[in-house]
């Protein structure tokens, strides 16, 4: 009684912070990717985005070196970056992750550019990226494709 | 004319290092009183009235600047290609949006497409639909849209990519506009949000 009682109240104060599924997660060696999101695009003219965090629980550097996917032929890594007031983007070799540090690729800095589309990203649904890291290997995470006006990953990181 | 709106001419260099100056002063909290970012600025960029551009609408209506008059406005340039930082900008501004409540009633807001090659109106609603309605998409043929870029002290240029398909950088900040037509803020991509609102008020409470 007092247990069930216990649990519910554990239960209730959980819920409102779980309102999301917890993130899928890849961990291989020492890097974990987890919270991979894209948005919504109309038609495949337009370029996608791909967002994801990466973690790196090894005692040294490890490299994003590029990310492939069935549904993009160009894909690249890409940074936002403000100069003067104004926006642009830029193509990036590489992403470090510091050991034991993370790094989020998200709206207005590092992102997945997904060009050459070959098909529509429709919401609800998820495609496959693989990300190419220079120590660990490729890791193959499902991207979920949320709203065009999603802003975040639509899950909770267990981070 | 069609690569765009770059700064032409050294006056226009010399408003645009002043403006820039004016404008990173503002932020960093460097002027005491609006007056002053005002009388730096000029009238370039800076005052509806003195400028000339006329842009057509997404719902096809042609649209000049005098026509903002009489209400606040934010407007900011970007285009419907841009992957992340515009739908970024656009989240943002719902956002405040939102928080203003009913105050946003007296609030115009307007995406000014920097891609009128492929920003047509129709395309424009079509891709303001996924946000919140009350934003309104500007477009015009590339010379209309250069004038606007010019009378804004905004910047943009078509960068080609590698498989023969293109992007365009461009200035990012939402300005703010009073209801009198000066310019009254800028709010930058990277600015607190929590700045953003009160920014918008200020420009609001002008109107008397
Ligand atoms: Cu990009």
């Amino acid at each position: 009684m007092l247990k069930s009682t216990a649990a519910a109240l554990v239960l209730a104060t959980i819920l409102p912070a779980s309102a999301f599924a917890e993130c899928v997660e890849v961990t291989q060696g020492n890097i974990t990717v987890s919270a991979a999101w894209s948005r919504a695009t109309i038609g495949t003219e337009r370029p996608a985005v791909f967002y994801v965090t990466i973690r790196n629980d090894g005692g040294s550097d490890e490299r994003l070196v590029g990310i492939e996917t069935p549904v993009a032929d160009m894909p690249m890594l890409h940074e936002s970056v403000m100069e003067n007031g104004a926006a642009r983007m830029s193509h990036v070799d590489q992403i470090v992750i510091a050991p034991i540090d993370a790094v989020s690729l998200e709206p207005g800095g590092y992102h997945g550019m997904l060009m050459d589309l070959q098909t529509e990203l429709v919401e609800g649904t998820t495609f496959p990226v693989t990300l190419l890291f220079e120590k660990s290997g490729p890791v193959t995470i499902d991207t979920a494709v949320l709203p065009l006006r999603a802003r975040e990953a639509a899950c909770e990181e267990a981070l | 004319m069609r690569r765009g709106a770059l700064i032409r001419g050294g006056a226009g260099m010399v408003a645009a290092v002043g403006f820039m100056l004016a404008v990173g002063a503002w932020r960093s909290g460097d002027l005491p009183w609006q007056q002053q970012v005002t009388e730096t600025v000029g009238t370039r960029g800076a005052d509806l009235e003195s400028m000339s551009w006329q842009l057509t609408s997404h719902e096809g209506e042609r649209v000049s600047p005098q026509s903002w008059i009489g209400q606040t406005s934010l407007v900011f340039f970007g285009f419907t290609w841009c992957p992340d930082v515009c739908p970024m900008t656009l989240l943002n501004i719902s956002d405040w949006l939102e928080e203003l409540g009913p105050d946003a009633d007296g609030l115009a807001v307007h995406l000014v497409s920097v891609d009128p090659e492929r920003d047509t109106p129709e395309v424009l609603a079509d891709y303001l639909s996924n946000f919140d309605p009350r934003i309104s998409g500007l477009t015009g043929s590339p010379d209309e849209v250069a004038r606007a870029a010019d009378d804004f002290n905004a910047t943009y240029r078509r960068v080609p990519r590698d498989d023969g398909d293109y992007t365009v950088d461009h200035t990012a900040g939402v300005m703010v506009f009073d209801p009198d037509g000066r310019l009254s803020s800028i709010i930058d991509l990277h600015d607190d949000p929590k700045f953003a609102v009160p920014k918008i008020r200020r420009a609001m409470e002008r109107e008397v």
